[in-house]
């Protein structure tokens, strides 16, 4: 049922599917509490959660990306377009890990506990500090619309391929196995 | 979908797209993204300017009170207290929440004047208040700001930026100009008949024989799971004085804080922490109406306050007295001022955490004294 040279390994598959939901979700709630007097008690309530969930998913994402073999680029793919993927494939990773601990830093820098759910909550990982905090507060700012900028051209790429070239790029990463088909 | 036959998948694809169904396929990706991207914008609010949002709201008090580099943008004149709450034990049924098992718990906070001015004189009708951390052993925290008033002026966001215009002083009376005080209050009767409430008050002589109000309700859930409405309060031990400033005290543009800090340094300062329990049907959501009279009240503690201590080297300057930070066990109520109060803070402590600090006008060498 597994290795489709021509696909992600399932774990990859999953894992890609549910953070690009997750993300997705958190850019939206993102700017959306910071433009909201009404909503931000529950918005921010779910945001600081689900961006130490991001930041475990993303460590497991690193070791399963560290430990399995990728399908080939298609053909279709020029060498400054597979150079493109590749450097913007680092750029998620790095943002999956920068974004939740930037956020976890600012908190402790803004002298805030860091409330996940009930009594639960993380240590501070740095020094309360006003300078620190304001920064760190602009750098997740910065680093989110970045991240929101890369999902777009990613997007974008994909479908350009699947749509316009028809390379069938999309289905290395389509949940389905798409083994069959290509065995028949 | 395709009948590609696979292999070399560069020999089978299928052929490229020509005339109208490329330029559907075009389209598609352009609604796609362009959909994406508008959506966005909408949720950040881009697209909808005139939506009172937490950065209008910082700026309506710094277009009131222009920008004081480095102070909160309200309750801007303040100095920093520390001491400790020790739980009689009364409001473990009232809630899980750790800080009200018996036991004491160290206590940070600050006490401040309702003005945008950090160097505005003291006076003793200007609305005072209480900011309180209470540190946990489990390192949760509970935060609050309370205010010496019964109720309060609003029930609403909007309310609360309608009234910082209408309140502004006249650059020529240096009061509040009438016409536009009458306009808010017949937009908004709530805060008329609040402003009555607080008028009749008797006003104390100063920081330490004021009682200080939650004002928005919260609920507190105990161990079985058990939601009660409540309201809290700060009542002093210390007896109540008449509101009455000799021209001597007058001359001190800094009276009341210099009042607290010789107060301080005299003796510590106790007040009673009270909870006022809600009935079925007493409105949590609108911080103007009060709850009646005879509701039930337990004292579950007493704050004591042993230390006075400048903005300029206090850690509490640096911190959100944001009221939704609340242990496990105490949740907001429904009142809609308390989720704009945590969004404004936000927004108000990130712009001050970024500025060049002033010095306060309660300074190190006052609060020495």
């Amino acid at each position: 049922m597994t290795n489709n040279p021509a696909q992600f390994a399932l774990l990859s598959r999953i894992l890609h599917w549910l953070m690009a939901a997750m993300l997705l979700a958190m850019l939206f709630i993102g700017v959306a509490m910071v433009a909201s007097l009404g909503n931000y008690r529950w918005l921010v309530a779910i945001h600081r959660p689900l961006g130490i969930l991001i930041l475990i998913l993303a460590a497991i994402r690193l070791v399963n990306r560290m430990f399995t073999t990728l399908p080939p680029f298609p053909p279709t793919m020029s060498q400054r377009e597979r150079f493109l993927a590749s450097a913007s494939e680092r750029l998620l990773y790095t943002l999956m890990f920068a974004l939740p601990l930037v956020g976890w830093g600012m908190l402790s820098a803004g002298h805030y506990p860091i409330v996940m759910f009930g009594p639960v909550h993380l240590p501070a990982i740095l020094p309360a500090n006003p300078t620190l905090y304001a920064v760190l507060r602009k750098t997740h700012t910065i680093l989110a619309y970045l991240l929101f900028f890369t999902f777009i051209a990613h997007l974008s790429a994909v479908l350009f391929h699947t749509l316009i070239i028809r390379d069938g790029l999309l289905n290395r990463m389509a949940l389905w196995s798409t083994r069959s088909r290509e065995k028949r | 979908m395709n009948s590609t036959e696979p292999d070399q998948i560069s020999e089978k694809l299928p052929a490229s797209p020509q005339g109208v169904n490329l330029i559907l396929r075009y389209a598609a990706i352009g609604v796609v993204i362009t959909g994406i991207i508008i959506l966005f914008a909408y949720t950040a609010g881009w697209l909808t300017p005139r939506t009172l949002t937490p950065a209008r709201m910082v700026d309506r008090f710094e277009q009131v009170n222009e920008k004081h580099s480095g102070f909160r943008r309200n309750h801007t004149k303040g100095v920093c207290i520390s001491g400790w709450f020790d739980s009689n034990g009364q409001g473990v049924s009232l809630s899980k929440a750790i800080v009200f098992q018996p036991g004491r718990v160290p206590v940070i906070g600050r006490f401040a004047l309702a003005v945008g001015q950090p160097y505005a004189v003291d006076s003793g009708h200007t609305v005072r208040s209480m900011a309180l951390l209470f540190k946990l052993p489990n390192g949760e925290e509970w935060r609050t700001g309370m205010n010496n008033i019964p109720v309060f002026a609003v029930n609403s966001a909007q309310g609360f930026y309608d009234l910082l215009l209408a309140a502004k002083p006249d650059s020529a009376t240096g009061k509040p100009d009438p016409t536009k005080m009458n306009a808010f209050l017949l937009k908004h009767p709530e805060s008329a008949k609040a402003l009555q409430l607080i008028r009749n008050q008797p006003v104390s002589s100063g920081f330490a024989d004021s009682a200080y109000n939650s004002l928005d309700a919260f609920r507190f859930i105990n161990i079985t799971g058990m939601s009660v409405p409540v309201r809290w309060a700060m009542v002093p031990v210390q007896s109540f004085q008449p509101n009455i400033t000799s021209p001597a005290e007058m001359a001190d543009t800094n009276y009341l804080f210099d009042a607290l800090i010789a107060n301080i340094h005299s003796h510590p300062l106790k007040w009673h922490l009270m909870i006022t329990l809600g009935q079925p049907g007493d409105t949590t959501g609108d911080a103007t109406l009060p709850w009646p009279p005879d509701r039930e009240q337990v004292d579950v503690g007493t704050l004591t306050i042993n230390d006075v201590e400048s903005e300029d080297t206090s850690p509490a300057r640096d911190i959100n007295f944001d009221p939704l930070v609340l242990p496990n066990g105490i949740i907001g109520s429904d009142d809609p001022l308390l989720s704009a109060r945590s969004a404004a803070y936000s927004q108000s402590f990130t712009h001050r955490e970024g500025e060049q600090k002033t010095p306060s006008a309660v300074s190190p060498a006052e609060t020495g004294k």
